[in-house]
């Protein structure tokens, strides 16, 4: 029963929400509510997004978007340039950030686009914008807090069942 | 298996000699030399970690070191103190982050390792020459060669080099080779650049991440120190820093000369080979000169010892 309750009333708050947000945000016709990214996924699990809920906490979709939605950037330095935006055909974050690591050869080469240089890789994209945000609200930071560790990645961290054992550890070498 | 003799020791040691003395004119050409055109580099923007430690856990697993004493998702060993100094490069860990937490700011995270100088003083500290740079730019050494002589543990301005003290019979040193064997050698990302998930670090031609170093200050004003770390210390090392703090704020030594660590016993150097080869032709020139003629003289002495023996 408070289940229920607890759902229902969840259910409703996020329903207003999503109205004065469709009263407020023009660009937010249509979005998907949960994405599951998981093309990098090795070390750790994919991550269920819950983007929904992100777009009820962020002022904007440019904070993650820059301006690939048609709101205005954030950001001042790429501002300089981008002044009247129309939504993109493209807006996931895939879509630019290659999921190849990027080195000096391929941030300064490649791209023939002035300015948008020096653009993080995908997984650095991801971590950089989630984190960076994380640390700033005081949302979850931890590794674990968004995505969990797979067996691999225990064997990586050498932690959980791969944990060093105590005397092995000193006295090993 | 040839015997060296003495004989064959003494021309070996002359034509040494001779060659060193020839060696200066070389060094002076290479005195403004600025290490290998293509040298490649890493940048490490200290802005965006977060100290997660997986370049620790990268470098474990590329390298096939020992089992950590700590799991790489533990974070007590940010508060590790040893010999009043936080943790550094060891024969188990040739990279390590250390936190520091520099006054009205957030927690800084500095990853060290190797920084791959241009002009590495632990090669040039090295007397059975173990060290090599490489065009590739990394620091590498053999070793087989290795006499464990620790040389370049005092060398190295950054404390790099690790011993294997745990070993009894053989003991040498221990540092990280920027994955020259595994990866850079065939122009791979090193593996803890890799496994970073901040992108803290980007490797490239080193010529190529001081443009982006300095780009990326110019493009966030009030963001980074106005310095790139490395790209004069010591004559330049590959890997570079930016930082949003003071650099001696994260634990970095400001106080290195621009100067390679060579320079400073470069002119004293130079002597030595001349000390080496010369004088032993001079004087020994100028005794045959003073004694030319006196053999019967040396005939008296003798006679004159033999008297006083008696």
């Amino acid at each position: 029963m408070v289940n229920t309750g607890k759902k229902f009333m969840a259910g409703l708050a996020g329903l207003i929400i999503c109205c004065l947000l469709m009263m407020n945000c023009y660009a937010m016709e249509s979005y998907p509510e949960e994405i599951e990214i998981d093309v990098l996924a090795e070390l750790y699990e994919g991550v269920v997004f819950d983007h929904g809920l992100h777009v009820m906490m962020t002022e904007g979709c440019a904070v993650c978007h820059h301006h690939t939605t048609g709101t205005p950037v954030v950001d001042s330095y790429c501002a300089k340039c981008h002044t009247n935006e129309e939504p993109m055909a493209t807006v996931s974050c895939k879509d630019c950030h290659s999921s190849e690591p990027v080195t000096a050869g391929s941030v300064r080469g490649k791209d023939t686009v002035l300015f948008h240089d020096d653009k993080p890789d995908l997984k650095a994209a991801y971590h950089l914008s989630c984190l960076g945000c994380h640390q700033d609200m005081g949302a979850p930071v931890g590794c674990q807090d968004c995505h969990a560790r797979t067996e691999a990645g225990d064997a990586f961290f050498h932690s959980g069942q791969f944990a060093p054992t105590g005397s092995t550890g000193s006295s090993g070498h | 298996m040839s015997k060296i003799t003495r004989r064959k020791f003494l021309a070996g040691s002359m034509a040494g000699g001779a060659a060193i003395a020839m060696a200066p004119t070389k060094k002076a050409f290479g005195a403004n030399l600025e290490g290998f055109p293509d040298g490649m580099g890493v940048l490490v923007d200290m802005t965006r970690c977060v100290g997660c430690r997986s370049c620790e856990a990268a470098c474990n697993k590329e390298q096939n070191l020992p089992e950590p004493n700590k799991s790489f998702d533990d974070f007590s060993v940010f508060d590790e103190i040893k010999h009043g100094e936080k943790r550094r490069p060891t024969e188990k860990a040739y990279t390590v982050v250390n936190r520091y937490e520099p006054e009205g700011s957030e927690p800084v995270y500095r990853k060290i390792q190797c920084n791959h100088c241009n002009e590495p003083a632990c090669l040039t500290s090295c007397f059975v020459n173990a060290y090599t740079k490489t065009p590739e730019g990394a620091v590498i050494y053999n070793d087989k060669v290795c006499v464990g002589c620790r040389n370049c543990m005092i060398a190295c301005p950054f404390s790099i080099p690790a011993y294997s003290y745990s070993s009894a019979i053989n003991p040498i040193i221990k540092k990280c080779i920027f994955c020259y064997d595994t990866r850079l050698k065939n122009g791979q990302t090193p593996a803890c650049v890799e496994a970073c998930p901040q992108q803290v670090m980007v490797f490239g031609k080193r010529k190529e991440l001081i443009k982006i170093a300095h780009d990326r200050i110019r493009r966030s004003p009030g963001k980074y120190v106005d310095q790139v770390y490395g790209e004069k210390e010591v004559g330049g090392t590959g890997w570079l820093y930016l930082s949003g703090v003071p650099f001696q704020q994260a634990g970095f030594n400001v106080s290195l000369p621009s100067e390679p660590i060579i320079n400073n016993v470069k002119d004293f150097l130079a002597i030595v080979p001349m000390v080496l080869a010369i004088w032993p032709a001079l004087f020994t020139g100028f005794h045959l000169l003073a004694t030319k003629g006196k053999s019967h003289g040396h005939g008296d002495d003798h006679s004159h010892d033999g008297q006083e023996e008696h």
